[in-house]
């Protein structure tokens, strides 16, 4: 963030830019000599394209150039085997319904946008199938791809069990919907030069992906991305139509500009797959779990698969010597889905703790109760110990905010007019991640810090973070530090994804502030000055502006002796009305367990917005396909429902906040996907202790309730 | 760019001699809904006449009657202390429309004139009878959830998408129409229409006609009346089903009565035959269940939307139950 403005550890250093409007994102550059394109989208589910006819639309006032199949832009990688699965503008075959198979250039975006209106494809069409769970119903026999299957001791050792439940579970498809529009500007220039506004999660990684299709050397390319308004996974790949733009931009040799429709961002830009489950428990009567299976079938595509951790929570959450999962893929003719925030494991978990709880009903035990019992002492997939865990904490904490002594174990209890009141609970957990990245510090004499790294920030609030860690290191006020992110050009660090960035980069940035230290007091000493000296004065009295450091930082030997993760509780009271079904959450408490809070407002709204999106996959959330068409149905922000205000009650954020001391250097974890993680059983569970209905297929409308 | 003329006036009378200058002009006030249509490719007027400087917005009572201007914006009806006092159902509704950025804009008449959110009207790849009449109903067969279980015709399931409106048939309200040569008087429950053969046609205005006011006559059912909408999320969603209630109680006993539904039918659903069965009756659970039964008879679901016949009558119990207990 450049010139931020931060007063003390409870301000975010983008915050003033961000609610003044000052804050400039991807589609906010103004280029000169800029144009617009718009795609022209496939109207079939399935097929080949006949025949394009564009000429009308080249003759459209304004329009610049038509791009498709037919004259297919040069993109090497396109030319070769293998390569990226969907080839845009080299194929015409078509995969899905709203596949891109043109790009209309003009010189507005509302020509552009007529234009691409007055392409006409014709097709020779193919039967299909969107419909997931018809495809699943149909795989059994097939030979699926997915992931290894997992067996600790006795396969299904819940059939046999003292009392054993067995369930399935369905998640629909559900889409980000960021507010920020997907695109990206592109300006292709003599000798292939290239820079580009994205709307990424890493801009290292847009980098790479262009250089790759284009076969031009890396560092033409410069990626910028300093502000991204919301991505919850969309963003973490380079997509067909971002290289449709660049393909644009080198073709007519000027830059161009795409932001698509709200339409389009069901199609185009991945989704939250869809998914059919079954848990199987088997318990002793004392509560003693003593078998877990978990089969999970996940979304994916025809022309390029994509899996996640679905089945991972079931293999080490709970002590229980017997688990198995299993984890198949079943392709559908609709696009590629992406993670979405929680990813896998949030599909996995509202099974996995929908179960949980409804073991501990079959068991007439409080569900907390359950948890605790079967709270494992070390991991027992990797056989290692926890690095940090306090989850019996959390669940001391969080009950004792949401009022769980109210709540009654025999279901239905609790009753206001026509409104049943009840309680719920859920785990999240995600691993805690720690990659490898670089940040350069430069330390000035004017008594300010910079520093740098290629990361992003797509909400969180990594410049804040990073600030915090520099701040309390070398004792500099945050508002002389100032943390640049979001361009290709400085020291290279992952993408924004998996809850990793704050370990990651922050890491590197203690690093890199260790180092300025040292390099401080050789200096104070070099020139006979006190070693507790100001860096100020140290630097006048050597004659230097400035001192910089770059490091590079990852992960050690740590990893190998401990099984790390971050943790969360979710508790949630709902009351249900019994004559028309609807589900309102009325209170929200949501514990999480992820080492130190480095940044306790950003680390709060974390909480708050994975509590809110949350609501949105367990209440309201679901992508709509007519099956018979191919098409999405309700692809607008009217129809597709992002929870609003009025759904959502008081949320109350508590953080065990004591150091992991293995992790990293501060001792804090990621907490990005535990905040949604397990948050749908969480209401689904409150649901059932309200009503006794146990609903296994989500988003929990109203019908659902009534019927 | 699909170009398209736009003029300005500021008298009902010019603003209707636009109108009958070209056949595919169209009327503008708040916008909120045809200019969703217009970028959908829906529709495609070739002029748009802006009315919003026609000075429609009076809110009054006027003898027995309260009148409305059709330009009056959903926000100022709803706030309006006359409204309020006298009408509450009437603002319960409309405060339980759309968000408030769309009710500042949206106008009275324009609400009456939105269409249907039938997600097979908006989208021009698929059949719809109300788009485009003789490509079939993609409704039926399809994603009907939110579809109609009253009225529906083999053309069109699709449900008539105002909240306003449901207040307004439930209050005896009468249209005042106007063209060249003068103004005529319609009931409120003949403005709109089922589908039947036409779905392309919401409503009996005439292509040459503008909406001017409405007239809603006094009651004394403002005390005890509620409009319950039952929706997927809690606000800036459509009704799966609303119901507008209102009743003059005296001595636990229903003399007046009036009940109106919402997310059923084509246009909005008086419940005439559920009225007559509580007119003199005890306001008892008893009664309102039996009103609730008689409502739904005829009721047909198309699959995705069976629930709404447990959903309906559950909500009419819900509505006549809180609208009895507010004291």
């Amino acid at each position: 963030m450049r010139n931020q403005i931060l007063k003390d550890e409870n301000d975010r250093v983008d915050g003033i830019y961000k609610v003044t409007g000052k804050a400039k994102y991807f589609a906010e550059y103004e280029l000169p000599g800029l144009t617009y394109g718009v795609l022209v989208t496939s109207t079939i589910t399935k097929g080949k394209i006949t025949s394009l006819d564009t000429k009308a639309a080249e003759k459209a006032p304004g329009v610049i150039s038509v791009l498709s199949h037919l004259n297919k832009p040069s993109a090497p990688a396109y030319e070769q085997e293998g390569g990226p699965a969907l080839k845009i503008f080299y194929t015409d075959k078509i995969f899905f319904n709203g596949q891109p198979i043109a790009i209309v250039v003009a010189n507005t975006f509302e020509r552009a946008t007529y234009a691409a209106s007055l392409v006409k494809a014709t097709y020779a069409k193919e039967s299909f199938n969107t419909d997931f769970e018809k495809a699943v119903s149909d795989a059994s026999s097939k030979k699926l791809q997915g992931q290894p299957d997992y067996k600790r001791g006795v396969e299904d050792a819940y059939k046999t069990a003292e009392v054993s439940i067995e369930e399935e579970y369905h998640l629909p498809i559900e889409t980000h919907n960021p507010m920020e529009l997907h695109g990206i500007i592109a300006d292709w220039r003599p000798n292939n030069q290239v820079t580009v506004y994205a709307k990424t999660q890493g801009v290292k990684a847009t980098q790479g992906t262009i250089a790759n299709v284009f076969k031009i050397p890396i560092e033409n390319i410069q990626v910028n991305s300093e502000f991204v308004g919301g991505g919850f996974g969309m963003a973490l790949r380079t997509w067909p139509l971002e290289i449709a733009t660049v393909m644009a931009s080198k073709h007519i040799s000027k830059p161009v500009k795409v932001v698509i429709t709200r339409m389009q961002m069901f199609t185009m830009v991945g989704n939250r797959p869809a998914a059919v489950q079954t848990i199987g428990l088997g318990a002793k009567k004392d509560g003693t779990l003593t078998g877990i299976t978990h089969r999970a079938f996940g979304e994916t595509s025809v022309y390029e698969n994509f899996t996640e951790g679905v089945v991972n929570m079931a293999k080490f959450m709970y002590q229980c010597d017997n688990v198995n999962t299993q984890y198949s893929v079943v392709p559908v003719d609709l696009g590629v889905p992406i993670w979405m925030r929680g990813p896998g494991e949030a599909t996995g978990a509202f099974a996995l703790e929908s179960a949980i709880d409804e073991m501990a009903h079959a068991l007439d035990m409080d569900p907390l109760v359950f948890r605790t019992k079967n709270d494992p002492e070390k991991d027992q997939q990797r056989n290692k110990p926890f690095s940090d865990k306090n989850i019996k904490e959390a669940y001391r904490v969080g009950a004792q905010k949401i009022g769980w002594s109210e709540r009654k174990n025999k279901h239905g209890s609790l009753v206001d007019g026509q409104w049943k009141m009840g309680y719920g609970v859920s785990i999240g957990v995600f691993n805690a991640n720690r990659g490898r990245a670089s940040v350069k510090g430069i330390l000035k004499a004017d008594g300010s810090l910079v520093l740098q790294s290629a990361t992003s920030d797509i909400g969180p609030g990594t410049g804040t973070g990073m600030t915090l860690i520099a701040s309390k290191l070398l004792g500099i006020p945050v508002d002389r530090i100032k943390f640049e992110l979001g361009d290709s050009s400085l020291p290279p660090a992952p993408s924004q994804g998996g809850s990793a960035t704050l370990s990651t980069v922050g890491s590197a940035v203690n690093d890199v502030c260790v180092s300025l230290k040292s390099t401080v007091a050789e200096l104070a000493a070099n020139a006979n000055m006190d070693a507790t000296s100001n860096f100020v004065d140290v630097l006048k009295k050597n004659n230097l502006p400035s001192i910089e450091v770059t490091k590079q930082s990852q992960a050690g030997k740590e990893r190998e002796e401990f099984s790390m993760y971050s943790f969360s509780i979710h508790f949630v009271k709902v009351k249900v009305h019994s004559l028309t079904g609807v589900v309102k959450v009325d209170k929200i408490v949501s514990v999480g367990d992820s080492g130190t809070i480095v940044s306790p407002k950003t680390a709060r709204s974390q909480m708050v917005g994975g509590a809110v999106g949350g609501v949105g996959m367990a209440l309201t959330e679901e992508s709509i396909i007519d099956h018979r068409y191919g098409r999405y149905i309700n692809n607008n922000f009217a129809d597709y429902h992002v929870p609003v205000n009025a759904d959502i009650p008081e949320i109350e954020v508590h953080f065990i906040n004591k150091p992991d001391p293995h992790i990293n250097p501060m001792g804090a974890k990621g907490m990005g996907e535990i905040a949604l993680i397990g948050f749908s059983a969480a209401v689904a569970n409150a649901v059932f202790n309200a009503t006794g209905k146990r609903i296994r297929t989500l988003p929990i409308t109203p019908d659902k309730i009534l019927a | 760019m699909i170009n398209f003329q736009y003029l300005r006036t500021t008298t009902a009378k010019s603003a209707i001699a636009l109108l009958l200058k070209d056949k595919n002009s169209k009327f503008i006030a708040g916008g909120t809904n045809l200019i969703d249509l217009m970028k959908r490719g829906v529709t495609a007027p070739d002029k748009l006449i802006d009315i919003n400087h026609v000075p429609l917005k009076n809110i009054e009572q006027v003898g027995n009657n309260i009148i409305i201007g059709a330009l009056a914006s959903n926000t100022a009806v709803a706030e309006n202390a006359l409204i309020k006092d006298k009408l509450p159902l009437l603002a319960m509704a409309l405060n339980a429309g759309a968000s408030a950025q769309l009710r500042n804009v949206a106008t009275v008449g324009g609400n009456m004139m939105q269409r249907t959110r039938c997600g097979y009207f908006y989208d021009t790849e698929m059949p719809c009878n109300k788009r485009t009449p003789g490509s079939g109903c993609g409704a039926i067969g399809g994603f009907n959830r939110m579809h109609a279980i009253f009225g529906t015709s083999e053309n069109c399931i699709a449900v008539h998408p105002s909240d306003m409106c449901i207040a307004l048939i439930a209050l005896d309200t009468t249209v005042v129409l106007a063209n060249a040569k003068g103004e005529r008087k319609i009931l409120f429950k003949d403005f709109h229409r089922l589908a039947g053969d036409t779905p392309q046609l919401d409503n009996n205005l005439k292509p040459d006609e503008m909406i001017i006011r409405l007239e809603i006559p006094v009651n004394n059912l403002s005390k005890n009346s509620h409009y319950t909408k039952v929706r997927d999320r809690a606000s800036y969603a459509f009704a799966l089903i609303s119901v507008a209630v209102g009743l003059e109680i005296v001595n636990n006993k229903i003399t007046d009565v009036r009940l109106a539904m919402g997310g059923v039918a084509h246009k909005p659903w008086r419940l005439t035959e559920s009225e007559n069965f509580l007119k003199g009756k005890e306001a008892t659970l008893e009664n309102f269940e039996q009103a609730a039964k008689l409502a739904m008879k005829d009721a047909k679901g198309f699959g995705e939307n069976d629930f709404k016949l447990k959903m309906a009558p559950n909500s009419i119990i819900e509505a006549l139950t809180v609208a009895k207990s507010k004291a």
